[in-house]
């Protein structure tokens, strides 16, 4: 594989990635994180323009992106709501994405429906790169969440990992976990009774040859970990509000919890946080969090640079 | 002993359609649009009893020759049916109901989330399996199989 393989590709979903795809744009965000590092600032970008359509709000992935692009050297247009463009009247997504690829060389979508980076991809001549739809996918999401593990430990292979959460909801532990399967990995899946992974999912992962462990005891876990990977219960993805509150604060990580823990645990969290992790962790060799919202910057160059074919 | 199908009349004309789900006869005349008036005389043969199936249902189309894109529309609820095309009173063609690969325009995506039910686009789904039948929306990756495709269809 080589840069050309990807020239106006899309990105839409972890699906269409090999372990190959994978680990070639973890290489490329690697170095360009060096360069970067070296230089303070690249113009691989120069004259190119990313349009950002944000359907829905987002602090760290529109901000992550634009700051990319520009460190890049390229420039951005966009919206970051659907009430400040003709969506309010009434354009249809396959429209919207029709004008904006004669503005820009690359667009970046967040939008609520599910599928509907898929559209726009489909629809569009210049790439797409899916910054999440509805429930479905957020594949840059996963690639950083790969990066910022293979950065604090050197490689992925041989950890035992902890997914923390909503694991029945939750897109990102989801292609996570679907990530994760092309590596040599241990998972414990630790939920509430109610949320844990869905069936096919965990399925998936013992064909793909995983070890998968499932609990809703997140003590007697957190000692076996190198890894655990925490998620927000998010409110907003209930069916209704009386199960919400049931497992509200089902779980917290904090000093008493880690206790037990590896000195070496990493704890990771795709952010916003509620009461997941408790602030007394921000400070400990564990919190890997901050780091990890620095990568969406080297992958989402990566990324633009790739499908741009500036690289 | 009289073969089964004779226990339907013989059409001399038309489209043999064997080996369907016990059950889903209407399902398959209502997919091939064979309720209008105009469509031809159909003969219904329901609970017979099959050495593939244990018991299946079978439709017979008067003057009507099916296209390869109802069969595939078929595929979907009755992915063992055997589809005979008679012309004077001889089966002329024989040919068994193969569920494709890639299925457009045929079903709706039952998430109601999915961006297919919201621009206009036609539905396309991946078939993940064939035995049981299970499909994935090109669109939301969702995965549909069992009652959910019937419905949707």
């Amino acid at each position: 594989m080589d840069k050309t393989d990807w020239i106006g590709r899309d990105v839409v979903s972890m699906r269409d990635f090999s372990k190959e795809d994978i680990e070639f744009v973890l290489d490329v965000a690697e170095a360009l994180e060096d360069e970067l590092g070296k230089k303070g600032s690249l113009d691989y970008a120069r004259g190119k323009i990313l349009a950002t359509l944000f359907y829905e709000p987002s602090t760290r992935t529109r901000l992550s992106f634009e700051s990319a692009m520009h460190r890049l050297g390229g420039s951005v247009i966009g919206f970051s709501s659907a009430s400040s463009s003709s969506v309010k009247k009434g354009e249809s997504l396959a429209d919207t994405i029709r004008t904006v690829e004669r503005y820009s060389d690359v667009i970046v979508l967040r939008h609520p429906l599910d599928g509907a980076a898929r559209l726009a991809a489909e629809v569009a001549s210049v790439p797409v790169i899916n910054a999440g739809d509805g429930s479905n996918q957020h594949p840059t999401q996963t690639l950083l969440d790969l990066y910022t593990i293979r950065r604090a430990f050197g490689r992925i292979d041989g950890l035992t990992i902890g997914l923390l959460g909503d694991l029945k909801y939750g897109r990102t532990v989801h292609s996570l976990a679907e990530a994760l399967a092309f590596y040599d990995v241990e998972l414990y899946l630790i939920s509430p009774e109610i949320l844990r992974m869905p069936r096919h999912i965990v399925e998936e992962l013992r064909e793909m040859g995983v070890e998968v462990h499932e609990s809703t005891n997140l003590e007697e876990t957190v000692p076996k970990l190198d890894l655990l990977y925490v998620t927000r219960i998010q409110r907003e993805r209930f069916p209704d509000e009386e199960e919400y509150m049931k497992v509200r604060g089902s779980y917290q990580v904090n000093a008493a919890v880690l206790r037990n823990a590896k000195e070496s645990l990493k704890v990771m969290h795709p952010l916003p946080r509620v009461d997941e992790i408790h602030p007394e962790v921000d400070g400990t060799g564990h919190a890997l969090y901050f780091d990890q919202v620095f990568s969406g910057i080297p992958v989402r160059m990566a990324l633009l640079g790739l499908t741009l074919g500036v690289l | 002993m009289a073969p089964q199908n004779l226990k339907v009349e013989v059409i001399s004309e038309g489209t043999v359609i064997d080996h369907i789900p016990r059950g889903n006869w209407l399902k398959v005349v209502e997919i091939l649009g064979l309720t209008e008036s105009n469509s031809g005389t159909l003969l219904i043969a329901s609970n017979v009893p099959s050495k593939k199936l244990g018991r299946k249902d079978i439709v017979k189309i008067e003057g009507r020759h099916l296209t390869e894109e109802e069969v595939n529309k078929i595929a979907l609820i009755a992915p063992k049916a055997t589809v005979n095309i008679v012309e004077d009173y001889r089966i002329v063609e024989k040919f068994t109901v193969e569920v494709p690969d890639f299925v457009e325009g045929i079903l709706r995506c039952p998430n109601p989330r999915c961006v297919s039910n919201h621009e206009a686009v036609s539905p396309k789904f991946h078939v993940v399996s064939r035995d049981p039948l299970k499909l994935r929306c090109h669109y939301c990756e969702r995965t549909v199989e069992g009652d959910d495709i019937l419905k949707n269809l």
